[in-house]
């Protein structure tokens, strides 16, 4: 059976152009880039290369861009970089309610530290108010983290709006852009942000590898120490062939980027559109315009989400879900509790993120199939807003 | 998905006893929306203590359906006295196993069935 993987919000395919890129790496040019032999200095200059061809991804300068082992690994470092090394400055930490757990676990934890995080609540479209942030930010205020884009929703934040109230108070101004990058234009200059996470593996890139983008005197401390790879900054030997991965899927990722953003919304607007007009209480979560090319979030009235994305993975179709059974926690995801959905309603969540390889038989495809799975789920549950008795009765006589 | 085994799965595919029973004697329903697990069984229980049939609608995952399925089927042509004995483990190994964390919903299906029981002794408590 044919595959339509619609999960690329969660991970991507690696693209065959970047695994080729990278082969060389693992056999040939395997030196350690801080060695000193042959081996070493093309290993090294590998790596300098994929840092100029991220830096260029985001409109940034080489020497801004620090190698890390993902996205995660990047919001920690902005987080708890810039904590401890301004704590004396103050201790207070604005965030929002629908950011990855990348960045709220890390709050949480830093509040543990001694740290005082406002966590700034979104509207029903899942944006951060600027006004809000205005509100948040106190003398003690030394940093203030918004995602660009949520993986979930889809929803794209104000970054440039908020960064002007932030950086006109001199406050350092992080955003997660592991969603963004390679979906939306991205560029540091133009947004003014200090600080800027990227993801290999969401961009068709290797997993195990991502960058932190840390404007030139922004001040933080290491996250890992150890030998001085990344300008001190970020011990480890460099995961050369990931880098040399990331730099070439980035690369191709600011290439083709307006040629994706129309293909994926097309195909997007064309889900939506489906699953909108042919199934009924529907709705559709996240902002209607201000959204990622390639993302759908959906809730279906009186029904579950894993049992939607088993029934899609019969037929062959991935996706996701914020429902509690698929997070293995007892509450359903945290962004569809911010944008003020009810817990029952926020488990019948199905997310869809279309990529490179989506076609528009394959969105028929889905929505065809979906049509026909909502309603056998439904038959089965026991609630129904219309009336208490539903029509369909057991025949006990078959 | 979900490392679900096959018997798991054949019950998702093909639940048996979906639907409401019209004229059911015990109706037991645990679980709510917030929980993301709603279960209802219908029980239509003869005048000798028989559960000559039953049926459930189930909001859940694929675990919880495959559960309440499975238990309909268990509890069929049993006495009021043998059902209410059903363990959440018979349901399990029923079904060949469920992950650690779906365990509960077989726990839910034996609630619901002790639910759909219990309202039926209340009816004929009612009655007398």
């Amino acid at each position: 059976m044919k595959r339509i993987y619609l999960d690329n919000a969660a991970t991507t395919p690696v693209d065959e152009r970047v695994l080729q890129e990278m082969l060389p790496y693992f056999t040939e040019k395997f030196g350690n880039p801080s060695s000193v032999y042959h081996e070493a200095h093309e290993a090294k200059f590998a790596v300098e290369a994929a840092r100029l061809q991220i830096a260029q991804a985001i409109g940034a300068d080489a020497k801004e861009i620090y190698f890390t082992a993902g996205g995660s690994e990047s919001d920690n470092w902005a987080l708890k970089g810039v904590a401890f090394k301004n704590r004396k400055k103050g201790k207070h930490i604005i965030t929002s309610e629908i950011e990855h757990h990348a960045i709220l676990h890390t709050c949480e934890f830093l509040e543990k530290e001694g740290f005082d995080v406002t966590y700034l609540p979104v509207d029903s479209k899942g944006l951060v108010s600027i006004d809000d942030v205005k509100k948040a930010i106190r003398d003690d205020t030394i940093l203030v983290s918004i995602m660009f884009a949520n993986n979930e929703i889809g929803t794209i934040e104000p970054i440039k709006e908020i960064a002007e109230v932030v950086k006109a108070k001199g406050i350092i101004f992080h955003t997660d852009a592991v969603q963004a990058l390679g979906n939306i234009p991205v560029n540091v200059k133009d947004l003014n942000v200090d600080m800027l996470s990227m993801s290999s593996h969401k961009i068709y890139g290797p997993k195990g590898v991502g960058a932190l983008y840390i404007r030139k005197g922004v001040p933080i401390v290491p996250l890992i120490h150890g030998g001085g790879q990344e300008r001190n900054r970020r011990a480890s030997t460099e995961n050369v062939p990931g880098i040399v991965g990331f730099g070439k899927a980035a690369e191709l990722a600011v290439q083709e980027l307006d040629a994706n953003m129309a293909h994926m919304r097309e195909l997007r607007d064309a889900l939506i559109e489906g699953v909108t007009t042919r199934i009924p209480q529907v709705r559709l979560n996240g902002h209607p315009t201000q959204r990622l090319p390639g993302n759908a979030n959906f809730c279906f009235d009186y029904i579950e989400g894993e049992s939607i994305l088993l029934s899609l993975d019969l037929i062959g179709v991935s996706g996701s879900s914020g429902s509690a059974c698929t997070s293995g926690s007892l509450d359903p995801s945290h962004v569809l509790l911010a944008i003020g959905l009810p817990a029952g309603v926020a488990h019948g969540s199905l997310r869809l993120t279309m990529g490179r390889h989506t076609t528009m038989e394959d969105i028929n495809y889905v929505v065809d199939n979906l049509v026909t799975i909502i309603e056998r789920l439904r038959k089965m549950s026991p609630i129904d807003a219309n009336s208490p008795i539903d029509d369909t009765v057991y025949d006990h006589k078959k | 998905m979900m490392e679900y085994t096959d018997k798991v799965m054949k019950e998702f595919q093909n639940p048996k006893n979906v639907g409401e029973l019209k004229d059911a004697n015990g109706i037991g329903e645990v679980g709510s929306p917030a929980c993301g697990d709603i279960m209802r069984m219908y029980l239509k229980i003869s005048d000798d203590g028989v559960i000559e049939d039953a049926s459930f609608k189930t909001f859940g995952c694929g675990a919880a359906i495959a559960s309440s399925s499975k238990a309909t089927e268990m509890i069929k042509g049993q006495t009021i006295e043998q059902a209410s004995k059903l363990k959440n483990s018979d349901v399990v190994e029923e079904l060949g196993g469920l992950p650690q964390q779906k365990i509960h919903c077989s726990v839910l299906a034996a609630e619901a069935i002790a639910a759909a029981i219990e309202d039926y002794n209340s009816r004929k408590a009612a009655q007398a």
